[in-house]
């Protein structure tokens, strides 16, 4: 799959709350690259005195229709606020695609059960957009610290079912997603995750226990984005890897999570 | 149309503009973004006799202007290198030239011998400057017996275009610089990075694991131009220059200061396509400035 390094022009800006911006990025002139749910664009950050490295953020969504790349943004520094400063009609350079995405099933029926947390919900609503047009069942299991850190709720629900938790119980079941008692009572045939460490080996250790295949999409820090500069490295079973190449997305068994605390 | 060609030793680059060791992978993760028979030379990550896992993650640090990392010459050794990836790059139509690092001299040599063996390999970057490894790196490149040392082992088992990295974390780069002329060296690059730090005062730790790593990014361009100045008037080797050179005005400055060729790297992350850009942005300024020849502005500087 080759790599672009191409402008993208912001064709909206929509604030989720008061530290999340999704940029809804189009190219007027031709069609966006195709890019697979997991996969992520490392973004120029312009208008920040402090920044100098892109910022690797997961693909959102694609919409085809539209011709749109949806990145959710997390402000959490310097960078990221630059970016959640972008107004409808700025230009975006953007590196992409980049890395491995998620598994597509050949065939349709299995139920796949996608955890997030915090910013980690964003790579799920393509995922899981993807595995619906493919005649599986996506089912979104949402976890957040109050219930206006719940994203793109509504965009979730237009795809399957969707079970939330939040830590102060101001929505769904209180307490951490893998508290939620879905998991006790259901089975399915894949998981995927992302979100905070600590939740994505939770959501390890339950796929373990249950015999479930399970993917996880680290956000190791990175530079690069390429596999050229080696800081991102995750320790796997096979030693040092990056997440930027051999990632993000890994299969469980690839990684050292289940050893270890 | 300038003529951008010069030598480096034995070596004809046909621009001065190569890629730094650590920042562009084998040339071929850049492929995408580069037309690679544009550049001078592509310098490889370092390799080592022997495999390296390389630190431990956090690796990596963003600063105000820079960036720090301690990556710790992560490589599947030198045989790998032969037998894996030579293959796939020995066509490339560019320099391809090989960072090499060990622990001891004996190692250096070894590992210098072994990619002495391959054809379209015309050159080698010794590595005495890596600050994030415990043994060797940069214990040999502070000091000019260490570093005369390691230059002489590997001047005794390579034959072709020897170029020495130099370290930043010295008194006197120019005393190092004048050591390894003296050994043999065909050529010195500098600057490696210069030892930082940061700090998470949350977590009131260091946040890289071995707490300190390299910084590189255009916060360092000024002080790697002044000790490419330094070492140009202390030695007659050819000297690569590079520092955070992040577009065709800061290569000029180091081609002025006196460096005969510059290496790209950390701007290869900000913009994976700068290196080519870097060679148009030179030729366009020759062009402009009505300089018909890159080597008339090498070493320049009025002063």
């Amino acid at each position: 799959m080759t790599k672009q390094l191409i402008d993208l022009t912001v064709a909206a800006v929509e604030r989720l709350n008061a530290t999340h911006v999704l940029l809804r990025l189009t190219d007027a002139a031709r069609p966006l690259p195709a890019m697979w749910p997991g996969q992520f664009v490392e973004v120029r950050v312009d208008h920040s005195a402090t920044t100098l490295l892109r910022r690797p953020i997961s693909i959102n969504f694609v919409d085809q229709e539209r011709n749109e790349l949806w990145l959710l943004v997390h402000e959490v520094g310097n960078g990221t606020r630059a970016l959640g400063r972008l107004v409808a009609g700025d230009t975006v350079n953007c590196l992409l695609p980049l890395g491995n995405g998620f598994t597509l099933p050949t065939t349709g029926g299995g139920r796949y059960l996608l955890v997030g947390g915090g910013v980690g919900t964003a790579p799920l609503l393509y995922y899981g957009d993807e595995l619906r047009r493919r005649g599986c069942e996506p089912i979104f299991l949402l976890g957040a610290r109050t219930k206006g850190d719940l994203l793109q709720l509504d965009a979730f629900k237009r795809i399957g079912r969707v079970e939330t938790t939040t830590e102060d119980g101001s929505m769904g079941a209180k307490g951490f997603v893998t508290q939620h008692p879905m998991l006790a009572s259901e089975r399915f045939d894949a998981i995927a995750t992302c979100g905070p460490k600590p939740m994505m080996v939770a959501v390890a250790r339950y796929a373990e226990a249950t015999g479930t295949p399970c993917e996880a999409s680290l956000e190791n820090r990175m530079a690069c984005g390429l596999g050229a500069c080696l800081c991102c490295v995750e320790d796997t079973t096979e030693g040092n890897v990056c997440v930027c190449k051999e990632g993000p997305v890994f299969n469980i068994k690839r990684l050292k999570w289940l050893n270890s605390k | 149309m300038a003529q951008l060609q010069v030598n480096i030793g034995n070596l004809s680059l046909r621009n001065p503009v190569m890629t730094a060791s650590g920042t562009f992978g084998y040339g071929l993760e850049y492929a995408d973004f580069v037309r690679l028979d544009r550049l001078g030379g592509i310098i490889v990550k370092g390799t080592t006799l022997r495999p390296r896992e390389g630190n431990p993650y956090p690796r990596m640090y963003e600063t105000a202007g820079g960036m720090l990392n301690c990556v710790g010459l992560q490589n599947k050794g030198v045989d790998y290198f032969c037998q894996e990836i030579y293959p796939q790059i020995k066509n490339l139509d560019t320099h391809v030239v090989v960072n090499v690092s060990g622990s001891s001299p004996e190692d250096y040599a070894e590992c210098a011998a072994r990619i002495a063996a391959l054809d379209r390999i015309p050159a080698i970057e010794l590595n005495i400057s890596c600050p994030n490894v415990k043994d060797g790196g940069m214990a040999f490149g502070v000091t000019c017996e260490g570093a005369a040392s390691v230059v002489r082992a590997v001047r005794a088992a390579y034959p072709k275009t020897l170029i020495v990295k130099l370290s930043p974390n010295v008194t006197s780069i120019a005393d190092i610089a004048r050591a390894v002329e003296d050994c043999g060296a065909d050529a010195v690059s500098l600057i490696n990075t210069l030892m930082g730090m940061a700090v998470d005062i949350e977590r009131r730790s260091p946040v890289l694991s071995i707490a300190t790593g390299g910084l590189s990014g255009p916060a360092v361009k000024p002080i790697a131009l002044r000790m490419v100045w330094q070492v140009a008037r202390a030695v007659k080797i050819p000297i690569v220059g590079l520092g955070g050179i992040m577009n065709a005005t800061d290569a000029i400055e180091f081609l002025m200061a006196g460096a005969t060729a510059v290496e790209i790297g950390t701007a290869n992350f900000v913009d994976p396509a700068v290196s080519e850009k870097v060679v148009d942005g030179i030729d366009a300024w020759l062009d402009a400035h009505g300089v018909g020849d890159v080597r008339d502005i090498i070493g320049a500087l009025k002063c």
